[in-house]
């Protein structure tokens, strides 16, 4: 019966395992495909790996994707922190008027924050690369406060204040005290205010400007007589370096935790 | 606590304020300098003749693409964005014309202009009727893509084919309401811009009938459906047929007898327009020949440059997939703008279809 059951739980894990990676199966396995079509097998080739990085649209979007949400996530942590540090310091109600505010761009459609921003920002300049920095940033900052506000709560603020009384000068103890344990919470945030902002199309379509192209939007324009291979191999590449970084994350992290097992 | 929080608040905020207004004023000035903002279809230029025509006039072309018309119509009409120059279907050009949004074109300026061929332009007098506002682009027709080895040449020259029982779910029929209404009014010999509510009801109804039949309605993927042989026949575009044929030698394209319907797209200049002379250079630049056969030889529809034609080879001008016949032309028409009432009528019935 147990055999029974655990064989059914197995069936069970990989039926989603499949349904959740066939689809990048099907593009990996097309990225090698020598021909334009997506149903005629024409051998195996790594042109597209090649044709890519020889393609300026692309590499031109890459760049674009890659600047505009590293720097909106960098930008979205530091406010993020800075609210959640805030935030913390208010008083009850205060805070939960706070809290209900930056949940607004949560709940809010994408398509309703994207024309909104778009409206606010062509009313004062024009639309451009910056204006879809500054819309990621706003998107992007409740993300990084839910991560560091449970941080920053399950905190002993009397920590602080010891420091404080030590003779420490408020700088000195943020970043000798709080800090450390807010760590965690901001990376979290930065990473996810990063997957955010690299695979949101809405809101990027109503706030860029002429011929600034994000990846998402570039395959938007590219639907219409068919998705280059080239994109393929560039979301090979995309899926293998962050399939990397979680690897790398997962393999340094178990020897911390054996560590911390072991002092317990 | 309190005082340290609102301390780096504050210093965070005044950087943060500073920081993106930083990026802005940039781009603010970029703008007043020698650019050009166009707005084109996804992948309706070959990027090299954009590239050399930034390199010779010293122009900075801000290229934007778009999906669909319905898609451009929205982006235009939120006005967030200045263009300069658009190039989009004949059929939201009149809708614009009308709504008074072109600013006529100064053909006096363009060197190139005489390479446009005389025909497509009287074509073109449906949605610019004074010949003042349009540069044609490219243009194809709507037909049947068929596989030979299910089905034969006879059968497809007339639209009967779609209803031909023999070919239960093996007909892919078009996903526009226009395209697809197309099919059933001209099979019944009436007009595609037919606003007789009877003779539409009539279409309808035949649709409604060919539903059965029908293995799905298809657009964009189409070509691919039709390469891997999941269907006899589909309704497309030209340029898709021209694709699909590339990849499956079994596939054929023709304009059944009835009539079909012929497109134009054009370039033309709305009224958002803030460069107006460097537009007037960038149509010059699509008029030149040799610009144009490169662009001819990326998209492979069907090019009103006639210096195109007298540089292609026979094979490719013979192809009726590219350049439809003067036959075939004249069988065909162009589509007409429903005004709002029709617009709504037949949006209604094609829910009606796509419901039933």
């Amino acid at each position: 019966m147990k055999k029974f059951k655990n064989g059914v739980s197995i069936f069970y894990l990989a039926i989603i395992f499949l349904f959740l990676y066939a689809p990048i199966l099907v593009l990996i396995g097309l990225s090698f495909n020598n021909s334009m079509s997506r149903t005629v097998w024409g051998g195996f080739t790594f042109q597209w790996y090649a044709s890519m990085t020889q393609n300026d649209s692309i590499i031109d979007a890459l760049g674009t994707t890659l600047r505009i949400s590293i720097f909106s996530s960098i930008l979205a942590t530091i406010l993020g922190t800075a609210a959640a540090v805030g935030i913390c310091a208010m008083k009850k109600r205060n805070a939960q008027i706070m809290l209900g505010a930056t949940n607004i761009p949560l709940l809010n459609a994408d398509i309703v924050t994207g024309i909104s921003m778009m409206l606010l920002i062509t009313r004062f300049t024009h639309l451009g690369e910056a204006s879809v920095m500054v819309s990621h940033i706003v998107f992007s900052v409740p993300y990084v406060i839910f991560n560091v506000m449970p941080r920053m709560q399950q905190m002993n603020a009397s920590c602080y204040e010891a420091a404080l009384d030590l003779g420490a000068s408020p700088v000195y103890a943020f970043y000798k005290v709080v800090w450390p344990e807010l760590i965690p919470g901001v990376l979290s945030g930065f990473l996810m205010a990063l997957t955010m902002s690299l695979d949101d199309f809405t809101i990027t379509y109503f706030t860029k400007g002429a011929g600034v192209n994000t990846l998402s939007t570039m395959l938007y324009t590219e639907l219409r007589k068919g998705i280059q291979p080239e994109l393929y191999a560039l979301s090979t590449v995309l899926f293998l370096l962050a399939f990397g970084m979680l690897f790398l994350m997962n393999v340094k992290k178990e020897p911390n935790q054996n560590r911390k097992e072991a002092k317990a | 606590m309190k005082k340290l929080a609102k301390k780096t608040l504050s210093v965070l905020t005044t950087v943060l304020l500073i920081l993106p207004t930083c990026f802005t004023m940039t781009g603010c000035e970029k703008a007043e300098d020698n650019s050009l903002v166009v707005l084109n279809y996804g992948k309706y230029i070959e990027t090299d003749v954009l590239k050399r025509f930034q390199e010779e006039t010293g122009i900075e072309v801000k290229y934007e693409e778009y999906e669909s018309v319905e898609d451009m119509y929205a982006k235009y009409k939120a006005g967030s964005i200045d263009y300069d120059l658009i190039c989009t279907s004949e059929y939201m050009i009149e809708t614009l014309r009308k709504e008074n949004e072109l600013i006529p074109i100064d053909y006096d300026t363009l060197e190139y202009y005489d390479n446009i061929d005389p025909k497509i332009i009287e074509m073109s007098s449906s949605f610019d009727p004074t010949h003042e506002y349009t540069i044609p682009y490219f243009y194809g027709t709507v037909g049947i893509l068929y596989n030979t080895t299910m089905v034969d040449e006879d059968t497809v020259s007339s639209w009967d084919a779609l209803w031909n029982p023999d070919y239960d779910n093996q007909i892919v029929q078009i996903n526009s309401q226009r395209d697809a209404f197309l099919t059933s009014l001209v099979r019944r010999g009436y007009s595609i811009n037919s606003t007789d509510k009877t003779e539409l009801t009539e279409a309808f109804d035949d649709l409604c009938q060919q539903k059965d039949l029908v293995y799905a309605y298809l657009q964009d993927e189409t070509y691919e459906c039709m390469i891997s042989g999941d269907a006899a026949m589909a309704v497309c575009f030209s340029g898709e047929a021209a694709m699909g044929m590339e990849y499956n030698e079994d596939l054929d394209y023709c304009v059944p007898e009835e009539g079909s319907n012929v497109w134009i797209d054009s370039w033309f200049v709305p009224r958002t327009c803030k460069h107006y002379d460097a537009a007037m250079k960038f149509l010059d630049y699509m008029c030149e020949g040799e610009a144009a056969l490169e662009n001819f030889e990326y998209v492979w529809y069907a090019s009103p440059n006639l210096y195109v034609k007298e540089n292609e080879d026979e094979e490719t001008l013979e192809d009726i997939t590219v350049f439809p016949t003067d036959d075939i032309l004249d069988r065909c028409e162009l589509y007409v703008s429903y005004d709002d009432e029709m617009l709504d009528y037949t949006t209604d019935l094609w829910k009606k279809l796509k419901a039933y």
